[in-house]
């Protein structure tokens, strides 16, 4: 059987991958790709984490699902902001929308 | 390597050829098609082999192969669980879709112009528009699609869903490879993105299927929650859970459970096999490429529907109600779409009609019970569908290369800009004419008159004289439209000068269309009735008893005798509805109108614009749910509700601010506060460097201090 370990430095290196991408990319779609990756690294862990210590039992399958629902919610969400601003601006490039700035 | 092992392997070599063509081979259009087909042409092999094994088995229905793993725990000891299985319906449906998905992919090397120059001003997202060689003077040639490895990819993915669908052994993965060729139909039907219309037409299809693919899912929780399983053995192949189900109310309509899960699962076919009233997503979708259009909108994807509500039969058939429904709407919509094919100029919308009134046809055939029927129609009519669309693209592209040869501006898809194509483009003309025949039911020689007069039988030997009225009506239809359209595009004298400059296709192309008529002719054999006049009884037939054991009580309907009534309808009804196409469209001169359009244009008018459905949709659901949008959503909850509450929020705030200021803030702290305030702006000097308003740099300072803070935690303690 695949040791837990290799479970955990996969998703460690997903989640650095991520990371990368939400700050090193530049169009906002992919930076919400990068976030989608960190969550998945995450609910590897979840999932790895479940099966080597508390499987059967399905607390651990139930927080993944939440996981993966609150992502799917929040990229619609997330691809709907960017569509509207894309619309308002005509880019999706994050360096440009600095109306925040101080 | 076992079956059962087999099974399980049987989809991967398209997934693998799809990611590496994404991943790695894009670049090279060679290297992207020569994986994508090697990795059909593998899963074809081992379709074959399989085929091949079971085909000869005897009792394969009551014992399938197959095995299963434990995927999902649902409780202390109890799983979910998946498999594949390969029984006579997976069976034969296997076959016919090893060998158009095969098929489809080597005709697409020639239908993207493969060998072919770079074209002058082609881009990415819009058809190829041709290049001009140089050398030569000014001639100019078809040139390749810009986008040929995106294609192979894609259609790769999609062969790779359709065989997980095929192979699985419960509704759940069904499901799953369902909801992947629903993806794969979008994206390819926008292969061409840049065309507003490939746009709509993609959005289209998704969000019209997509209506049916939630009431399925709705049926498949309601029977996953009634039956506690979803694979096909614990339901359909469970006299016991069947018993259960039909006897239990499920509180709605009066209909027992079985009828409502049944009747669920049977929208997802309404929306996947464009019936009536999800029929509307189906013609638009060929704005896509036409290796697409055969292969997803003929062949594969729309078949899956029927075979979806082929496997639910056991289940549906416990409900009459359910039954009726489903005869009604096959019958129904067999002979809408085919009156709606009759005024259509387009070669591939005439044929999406015909495909969507064909679908209906195996509906009705399963709601009057001939199940046999029904597959056996789905087998020879994948072929002979195949084959026409993969013709009808030929064709365009022949008309394509006599268009760019000529330079004159005509549409090479309108039927009415051809003629005398057969001397052009003789291997596509008799393919095409096979096919055609096969579609209208050609007698003896062709597969479509054996399934289709099984269905007619089932349907008179059952008593249902209005399925069999109405199916006997759009046969007839169905034939004139297809002489029709071979006569238009095929027969008499070139009407442009394009059509005179036609070409063959080359041989990619041709070879597809030949090893597909082959079945289009033999397919039927399989399936010749024992009680047939002369004929019956010289070729054993086999796919009555395979493809029947699935029932238990098996052949009721064809068992009632082979009677010559429907039989003589079907002769007469093809060979009229032939004769009669060639008599009215034989004489059609270059710049005429459609004689139909002259004897009845208000009739023509209505058909032309298919019963101006798509506008009464537009008016009924789209434009309402646009302005529940734009005035309920934005102007009344948006900006009158939650804007409302934060402005009332706020000006409460606002308030509150200038209550303070009078009463507290200018009498007691104004003066240390304006010396306080003397200095803020150094301080807003120095943090304004931090606030740059690019996200990306706050995410880096917020990660550093976490690291920061999440170390000095460690380290005192924990470590400590």
């Amino acid at each position: 059987m695949i040791p837990l370990s290799w479970y955990l430095i996969f998703a460690a290196a997903l989640f650095c991958i991520g990371l990368f991408g939400v700050l090193a990319r530049k169009n906002a779609v992919a930076i919400l790709m990068g976030v989608e990756l960190m969550l998945n690294a995450v609910n590897i862990n979840l999932v790895a984490f479940w099966r080597y210590l508390y499987a059967p039992d399905l607390a651990g399958l139930t927080f993944v699902a939440i996981v993966l629902v609150a992502a799917a919610a929040e990229t619609a969400v997330g691809l709907a902001l960017i569509i509207s601003v894309y619309r308002r601006r005509s880019t999706v490039v994050v360096d440009d929308l600095s109306l925040m700035k101080g | 390597m076992t079956i059962q092992t087999l099974l399980w392997l049987l989809p991967l070599p398209p997934l693998l050829a799809f990611a590496l063509i994404i991943l790695v081979t894009n670049r090279w259009k060679a290297l992207s098609h020569t994986l994508a087909i090697g990795a059909a042409a593998l899963s074809w092999l081992g379709s074959m082999f399989i085929c091949w094994t079971v085909f000869r088995l005897d009792g394969l229905a009551e014992h399938p192969i197959g095995s299963t793993i434990q995927w999902l725990p649902t409780g202390a000891d109890s799983w979910l669980s998946i498999g594949t299985r390969i029984d006579p319906l997976a069976a034969v449906t296997l076959f016919f879709v090893a060998w158009t998905v095969l098929f489809i992919f080597i005709y697409s090397v020639g239908y993207h112009n493969f060998g072919q120059p770079q074209g002058d001003h082609d881009r990415a997202g819009l058809p190829p528009e041709g290049a001009t060689l140089k050398g030569k003077g000014h001639h100019r040639v078809p040139s390749i699609e810009p986008m040929y490895s995106r294609f192979f990819a894609f259609i790769s993915l999609f062969a790779f869903a359709m065989y997980t669908l095929v192979v699985s052994d419960n509704l759940l993965t069904l499901y799953i490879g369902w909801e992947i060729m629903g993806l794969c139909s979008y994206l390819l039907i926008g292969f061409w993105y840049g065309k507003k219309s490939a746009r709509d037409a993609a959005v289209k299809a998704f969000l019209t299927t997509r209506v049916g693919d939630v009431f399925m899912l709705l049926g498949l929780v309601g029977l996953y929650k009634a039956a506690g399983t979803l694979s096909y053995a614990g339901i359909f192949g469970n006299e016991e859970m069947l018993h259960t189900l039909a006897t239990t109310g499920s509180g709605i309509l009066g209909l027992s459970q079985a009828g409502l899960f049944g009747l669920l699962l049977f929208i997802g076919t309404v929306g996947k096999s464009a019936q009536f009233p999800l029929h509307v997503w189906l013609p638009d979708a060929m704005e896509g490429p036409t290796p697409v259009s055969a292969m997803i909108h003929a062949a594969t994807m729309v078949s899956a529907g029927v075979y979806l509500s082929i496997r639910i039969f056991p289940l549906v058939s416990q409900s009459e109600t359910a039954l009726l429904v489903m005869s009604i709407i096959g019958a129904f919509t067999a002979l809408f779409a085919a009156t709606i094919a009759l005024a259509q100029n387009d070669i591939k919308r005439v044929l999406a009609y015909s495909t969507i009134s064909q679908l209906g046809y195996m509906i009705a055939a399963l709601g009057v019970g001939a199940y046999v029927a029904a597959a056996f129609h789905l087998v020879t009519h994948a072929f002979f569908k195949a084959l026409l669309f993969l013709g009808s693209g030929s064709v365009i592209h022949g008309m394509e290369h006599g268009v760019l040869h000529t330079g004159e501006h005509v549409d090479p898809q309108d039927m009415l800009n051809m003629g005398g194509l057969r001397v052009k483009m003789p291997i596509t003309f008799w393919t095409f004419l096979i096919g055609g025949f096969a579609l209208s039911g050609f007698p003896l020689v062709t597969a479509g008159f054996w399934s289709k007069d099984e269905i007619l039988s089932g349907a008179f030997a059952g008593g249902h004289w209005v399925v069999f009225a109405t199916l006997a009506v759009s046969a007839l239809l169905t034939a004139f439209y297809t002489m029709r359209q071979i006569t238009l595009t095929f027969l008499g004298q070139p009407r442009t000068k394009a059509a005179a400059h036609a070409h063959e296709t080359p041989l990619t192309m041709t070879l597809p269309l030949m090893v597909l008529s082959f079945f289009a002719i033999t397919a039927g054999w399989v399936g010749i009735p024992k009680a047939f006049p002369v004929l019956g009884g010289l070729i054993n037939p086999w796919f009555e008893e395979f493809v029947g054991s699935m029932l238990p009580a098996h052949g009721e309907a064809a068992e009632a005798g082979h009677s010559l009534v429907p039989l003589f309808t079907s002769l007469v009804v093809a060979l009229g509805g032939l004769y009669l196409g060639w008599l009215v469209y034989s004489k059609v001169k270059a710049g005429a109108k459609d004689p139909f359009a002259r004897a009845l244009p208000g009739l023509h008018r209505v058909l032309q614009n298919k019963y101006y459905i798509d506008e009464f949709y537009q008016r009924a659901f789209i434009r309402p749910a646009r302005w529940v949008a734009e005035e309920f959503s934005y102007r009344i909850i948006d900006r009158g509700l939650i804007d409302g509450i934060l402005h009332g929020i706020a000006g409460g705030g606002l308030g509150l601010g200038r209550f303070t200021r009078d009463q507290v803030d200018l009498p007691v702290w104004n003066h240390f506060v304006e010396w306080l305030m003397a200095r803020v702006p150094a301080l807003g000097r120095v943090l304004k460097g931090v606030q740059t308003g690019r996200v990306q740099q706050y995410m880096v300072i917020a990660i550093a201090i976490a690291v920061v803070v999440g170390v000095l935690f460690v380290y005192f303690f924990v470590l400590a």
